[in-house]
């Protein structure tokens, strides 16, 4: 089994393609024949496909796991008494949720490779964080929500930390004054969800502004770290450039780093750099998959982006094929510097419409989302 | 009675509700009656130009002509008087275009007047055969009280009307839309024929197919039942089992020659690509299976071992297919359960068919059909004998 101190002493944007290569490779397929050994239903899944990991001979040959699978069965590499923790994607009352299983090191683990990445981009001191969520989105802490995981996992960065939320949702607006003032001298983080931020703080600002109120949001001095994804404000048609400018008019902010991940591998994810490209670090790859045979696509051709990550070793969601679309920009030229591949994300891949005498019913639940 | 104009969601496409409320007034025909047979050939003259480009228009266009209408009517020649039930309410399958009007057709042939409610989605198909039926209402305004038309997603209040005046009600769709259509009250008398989830299997001989001169016309005929409908019909084969002696030969010949017009003809969406994979893998968690020949994503085989009816509880679509080496006809057979449907076959005589049915005596299947005729309408479908159905007696000593 290959050994996680090599990844921390690495500066998590410092590996060339071929060096990065070789590495993830013997850790994924070490990842693959550890799930095989301990998870039952995934060795029946490679069994049924005929997948040795002894045969692979770069980590592009590992088969991925659609994302869905996590919400429909229990895939575990843990006896039951080391799961410490089961993370679970976000998701409305009654629809499925993936579970992901964690133990204390697993869980650990994720916490420090989400701090090398990030620090890279806030630097390594602790900043006065104002969180863009409400307080209770961390309470119950049996079962950890996206959301909330990702809050408590970003708070490590944050001193002071404040939320810029009520538990209602409405914008608190007392508090956010008295911590801007408090930190007035200093750069702060902020830290929310993407349609959050938008929903309950921009758009509240931007009401009482509209109304001759002062505000006194100044946010020239902060860095916004944000994610979860663009659904929903896409379907109100506010793109990642609105989006950004929006900010910057309204409380000057302009500073923002966008951040792709999700649960199912959590800790590894993907920052937005100044250019606006998502970078994979050494824990963790993306490979864009043409849609009509899963082959690798070319650099700028649109396709299905598979993560692999080295992190999963409880859980074996260690290479995925997710629903979303994207394409991969370059590989170790990013103008930021920054080594790796870097790429962009389109969003969901659209629903099919198939034809068919059963009316389908599942569908129209799914695009309830 | 009176039939309220209007209710929230619902579109009157041909008729309205004052046509309903003459619905209940007029005469019920007899089965095959001239003003049917003559009403169906003028649509059918009309759509044979406007169907142009759309095959199943064009089939149903070949199947309401005057002459294939009494090619049928000979099948339902008794002694006895018939006449239609009375008002059809039919509720029609939300993705699939034409089967509304073989729906609508089958009514109007028993003698009756129909209510039709067309697929949610929007079809071109749908587009032509309601103008053209609405041409032919110009010129054959007796008609006119024998045909309604009307698009809405399953409101409950509107099923409950329907239902409240039909005589009869057809439910396609499947096991949801039957179980939602339910809730709507049928009036004592009244009956209902439904068409739930059902599954179908393909038989192939291998040595015929080995032998087999014009593979691209048997691949286009496997195409009619599987691709052209998603593989999503109920009609379309989820297994496909091989009885013969060279059975690797034919399999590599059969399935290269689907996949290359696939891959030329069907159009994958990016999203069915993800989804069949963890379809493969969702089987594959549960049963034995080995998934073979998988170069590309347009089709899945898995290779089972034994022959299960759980296995047809794995539905999937867009060409994923369990593939299945039998020992003998007999033995396919004799696995089927009540759910399933049709048996497409090819390279075997209907004799040897024959044979193995009445060997097996099979709990399921409702039809054995040469391959590429999975989708054909047939008076008797699932089993019911839609023109008895959809008529009465009366008796007379």
């Amino acid at each position: 089994m290959f050994d996680y101190d090599t990844f921390w002493t690495k500066p998590p944007f410092s590996l060339n393609s071929v060096d990065k290569h070789e590495l993830l490779t013997s850790a994924l397929v070490d990842l693959s024949k550890l799930h095989i050994a301990h998870c039952e239903p995934y060795s029946r899944m490679m069994k049924a496909i005929g997948f040795e990991p002894e045969k692979a001979n770069g980590y592009e040959q590992i088969p991925f796991l659609p994302v869905s699978l996590f919400k429909e069965f229990k895939l575990c590499s843990i006896p039951e008494e080391s799961v410490f923790k089961i993370l679970t994607s976000s998701g409305t009352t009654g629809q499925a949720v993936s579970k992901i299983y964690l133990d204390r090191e697993s869980a650990a683990r994720q916490q420090k490779t989400l701090v090398k990445i990030v620090s890279e981009f806030t630097g390594a001191a602790r900043l006065p964080m104002l969180i863009i969520d409400g307080p209770n989105v961390i309470k119950d802490r049996a079962m950890f929500s996206a959301r909330g995981a990702g809050i408590l996992g970003f708070s490590i960065f944050g001193s002071d930390r404040t939320y810029a939320l009520n538990e209602d949702m409405s914008l608190n607006l007392p508090a956010v004054q008295a911590f801007l003032e408090k930190h007035s001298e200093q750069r702060i983080l902020l830290f929310g969800f993407t349609f959050m931020i938008w929903q309950h703080f921009y758009q509240e600002l931007r009401k009482m502004q509209e109304t001759g109120q002062r505000t006194g949001v100044d946010l020239s001095n902060a860095v916004l770290i944000h994610g979860g994804g663009w659904k929903k404000l896409a379907s109100e048609q506010v793109s990642p450039e609105e989006f950004k400018s929006c900010l910057e008019e309204c409380c000057g902010l302009h500073e923002i780093h966008d951040y792709y991940g999700m649960v199912e591998q959590t800790g590894c994810i993907y920052m937005q750099c100044e250019c606006g490209h998502f970078h994979a670090s050494i824990f963790s790859d993306v490979i864009i998959r043409r849609p009509q045979d899963f082959s690798i696509a070319s650099i700028g051709e649109k396709g299905i982006i598979q993560v692999v990550s080295v992190l999963p070793d409880s859980y074996p969601g260690h290479s995925l094929l997710t629903e979303d679309e994207g394409v991969l920009l370059g590989e170790d030229n990013c103008p930021c510097g920054r080594l790796g591949k870097y790429f962009k994300v389109i969003g969901r891949l659209q629903n099919a419409e198939i034809r068919g005498c059963s009316d389908t019913y599942a569908e129209g639940l799914k695009s309830g989302k | 009675m009176k039939i309220p104009t209007q209710i929230q969601g619902l579109e009157y496409v041909v008729g309205d509700a004052s046509t309903i409320e003459r619905m209940l007034e007029v005469p019920r025909l007899k089965p095959f009656s001239d003003e049917a047979v003559n009403f169906l050939d003028s649509l059918s003259k009309i759509l044979f130009n406007a169907g142009r480009g759309y095959s199943d228009v064009i089939t149903f266009a070949f199947w309401c002509r005057r002459a294939a209408v009494m090619r049928e009517a000979r099948n339902y020649i008794d002694a006895c008087v018939r006449l239609g039930r009375g008002i059809v309410f039919h509720s029609t399958p939300s993705n699939v275009a034409v089967n509304f009007a073989f729906s609508f057709a089958t009514g109007l042939l028993a003698g009756n007047p129909n209510i039709v409610r067309l697929p949610a989605k929007d079809f071109e198909q749908v587009r032509i055969i309601t103008s053209a039926v609405q041409a032919v209402l110009q010129s054959q305004s007796e008609m006119q009280a024998y045909v309604v038309f009307v698009k809405y997603g399953l409101i409950k209040e509107c099923s409950d009307l329907f239902s409240s005046i039909c005589a009869a009600r057809i439910v396609w769709g499947g096991d949801m839309t039957i179980k939602m259509m339910r809730e709507s009250p049928l009036p004592p008398r009244s009956t209902e024929i439904t068409f739930a989830d059902r599954y179908s299997l393909l038989i192939m001989n291998a040595d015929a197919v080995v032998a087999e001169k014009n593979m691209a016309r048997c691949v286009r005929d496997f195409w009619n039942d599987t691709f052209f409908t998603d593989q999503n019909a109920c009609t379309s084969p989820r297994l496909v089992a091989w009885v013969g002696e060279c059975k690797e030969e034919a399999k590599e010949s059969f399935w290269s020659a689907v996949k290359e017009l696939v891959r030329k003809d069907y159009k994958l969406q990016p999203v069915q690509a993800v989804q069949k994979l963890a379809a493969m893998y969702r089987v594959a968690l549960k049963e034995n299976v080995q998934l073979v020949g998988a170069e590309d994503n347009y089709v899945y085989r898995l290779k089972v071992d034994k022959l299960d009816v759980g296995l047809m509880d794995y539905k999937f679509n867009s060409g994923f297919f369990f593939e299945y080496d039998a020992t003998s006809l007999a033995e396919i057979f004799a696995f089927t359960d009540v759910k399933c449907q049709t048996v497409t076959y090819w390279g075997f005589t209907k004799d040897e068919i024959h044979m193995a049915v009445e060997m097996s005596r099979p709990h399921g299947i409702d039809r054995i059909v040469p391959i590429g005729t999975s989708m054909n309408f047939s008076l008797v479908w699932d089993g019911y004998d839609l023109i008895r159905s959809l008529s009465r007696i009366i008796t007379i000593e």
